[in-house]
């Protein structure tokens, strides 16, 4: 294509119009009217999909969850169907195991990969192998590597993967997925394995940022590693930190597959039932979408409730 | 590799070269790509060759590193019973479509956006960010009585693929990749191709976009990773065994079938998505990191 620029130069005569708002400011209105309207063609295809499948499904979600339909039929029934739901016990069942994934999450899944990014970042040789291998279990089918999960890795009996590294090493066995203590602690190893590769490389891109100064001066200060790391690394990557603390306590509240695939949904003596399985169970199992939609409607209000504490703390920082 | 040596980091480039430091630093490299190459090499080590050993084999005690009796039958039955063929078609065209849908739309959208600036542009951006608030399990409800009957059409597109196809055009995060990457593109040349009297598509189509090939790339890659490792809506909105992805086919006969066939089969199902990630690994990197996420 040839595109000749010429400062200043002024439009060929009998040139069609060329319609965009980078051009002079001085426009005729019908010329602005046809610029929008070329600017929203553009945006349309866009818009609708998001006015369709996102916009009005979160005003949806909220109506639904105070309607209740039976036999096509729609009712306004108030509060009803947050008041059935918070009478089933699986409820706070569902809430506990979710919160307790989430906690055990931020403690393994949140810093296991930023101290791996810190101990990479260390490193000369073999950067671009060991970066591929963090990363390679992020990309497959996270239903493929919970089977293998569910059936080599937490198989019960000493046959199993894990178990037979802990008999080799002398260590007690698990029952893993059988038992109700293991399995969350099952479910927050599995879930770190396939997921931890995207933390890393994103700490990994942030700790390239830092300056070399920063370590040098507090190196001259008489800081040790772990103080360098304390005084110097974290507080230069607290708002990837935050940021990163509160994708991964929105993104372990919705724990819905590892129950599904390791659990059977859920789990010995229900302890792998999560909040997300429960709307699952509710909309698609027990005829009952109002009900999933008013717990939907909760989970949002509670990831409302950390999002507001994250930007509480994150713009005290600033 | 790409990090020159100069950058300082955590520990001094003197102290790695000195005796103790030097030693250190080998030994500790070497415990860490063996022990990554354990924990993250080994499951799937352990997935692709369990696959091939018997029932008997894969219960015996203490387990054996390497198949004694391969049995490549449990492959081909994956293959035949699951009707994996079927499953990875589907997959493919799934995220064929995505890719397409979120080419075409997104990219006018961010092109719009950051280009052609109408009025509410910027109320429209702020609507589309704002989704990226709202966590999927939320919507999930809501989303699927809307695609069972979509609005005013009164068009049920369940088994249809317009019902992943156009849902994941909403992806507010494309959108905001695109329109930075766009935005970094010069006025001047905007205002150039005006003068010569390109209309706006035209400029996207011949200026904008193959300046533009490494973030449509990326954009790209994800949105195929995207479908391949989606679950719950695929298996919601594609009930039907004919219309299953590979994910949820091997889920729905994970039941009846003997375990090592289902692992079999979910080797066969992670293969598309791990040669693309070992080929286009560079921009999936890059992607992920410069991806606005930088703090």
């Amino acid at each position: 294509m040839a595109i000749t620029t010429v400062p200043g130069a002024v439009r060929a005569p009998g040139r069609p119009a060329p319609s965009s708002p980078a051009g002079p400011p001085r426009t005729s209105l019908g010329r602005k009217v046809r610029d929008n309207l070329t600017g929203h063609t553009f945006l349309i295809g866009a818009v609708l999909c998001f006015a369709v499948f996102s916009w009005y499904p979160m005003v949806r979600g909220v109506v639904m969850s105070f309607q209740r339909t039976r036999r096509g039929e729609t009712t306004w029934v108030g509060w009803d169907n947050y008041l059935r739901i918070l009478d089933d016990p699986s409820f706070w069942t569902a809430w506990k195991n979710t919160f307790y994934f989430t906690a055990l999450a931020l403690v393994l899944g949140y810093a296991v990969p930023f101290f791996v990014a810190i101990l990479l970042n260390e490193f000369r040789h073999a950067q671009g192998y060991l970066r591929i291998l963090v990363y390679l279990p992020v990309m497959l089918p996270p239903a493929s590597a919970l089977f293998l999960f569910k059936f080599y890795a937490y198989d019960p009996s000493d046959a199993g993967l894990f178990n037979a590294i802990l008999k080799s090493l002398g260590l007690p066995t698990s029952q893993w997925m059988q038992s109700p203590e293991m399995t969350m602690p099952a479910m927050v190893i599995a879930s770190t394995w396939m997921n931890m590769g995207g933390a890393v490389l994103i700490y990994l891109a942030s700790l390239q940022n830092i300056p070399g100064e920063l370590y040098e001066a507090a190196e001259l200060d008489g800081a040790g590693v772990w103080r360098r790391i304390r005084h110097v690394t974290i507080p230069q990557t607290r708002l990837i930190l935050a940021l990163m603390a509160m994708l991964q306590i929105v993104a372990t509240m919705q724990l819905f597959i590892e129950p599904l695939i390791l659990a059977n949904g859920a789990g010995a003596e229900d302890s792998a039932t999560s909040v997300a399985y429960l709307i699952y169970q509710h909309g698609f199992f027990q005829n009952d979408l109002n009900g999933a939609a008013a717990l939907g409607v909760i989970m949002l209000v509670v990831l409302a409730g950390f999002s507001a504490v994250y930007l509480r703390l994150t713009a005290k920082q600033d | 590799m790409a990090q020159d040596t100069g950058t300082r980091t955590l520990i001094s480039q003197a102290q790695l070269r000195r005796g103790r430091g030097r030693a250190t630093y080998w030994m500790l490299l070497a415990v860490v790509i063996i022990g990554f190459t354990l924990v993250f090499l080994g499951p799937l080590y352990w997935m692709v060759t369990g696959a091939l050993k018997s029932g008997q084999e894969i219960a015996q005690t203490p387990p054996t590193l390497i198949p004694q009796d391969p049995q490549w039958q449990n492959y081909a039955d994956a293959w035949n019973n699951l009707d994996l063929a079927k499953l990875l078609f589907n997959t493919f065209y799934y995220a064929a479509g995505a890719v397409l849908f979120q080419l075409v739309f997104d990219t006018a959208a961010a092109y719009s956006l950051s280009k052609l600036r109408p009025v509410f542009g910027n109320v429209i951006l702020g609507m589309m960010l704002a989704t990226l608030m709202i966590p999927a399990m939320v919507l999930i409800v809501p989303q699927y009585v809307t695609v069972i009957d979509l609005p005013i059409l009164h068009i049920n597109l369940l088994d249809s693929p317009f019902a992943i196809w156009l849902p994941l055009v909403a992806n507010a995060f494309n959108i905001f990749l695109l329109k930075r990457f766009f935005d970094s593109i010069p006025e001047d040349l905007m205002a150039a191709a005006l003068m010569d009297g390109a209309t706006p598509l035209r400029t996207l189509w011949s200026i904008v976009l193959p300046m533009s090939r490494p973030i449509l790339g990326v954009v790209s890659i994800f949105a195929v990773t995207a479908v391949w490792k989606d679950f719950l809506w695929p298996k919601l909105v594609m009930p039907s065994p004919e219309t299953r992805t590979v994910s949820v086919g091997i889920y729905a006969f994970a039941g009846g079938t003997p375990m090592n066939v289902v692992i079999a089969a979910s080797v066969i199902a992670a293969i598309p998505t791990v040669i693309i990630f070992l080929v286009f690994q560079r921009n999936i990197m890059s992607g992920l990191t410069t991806g606005g996420l930088k703090g």
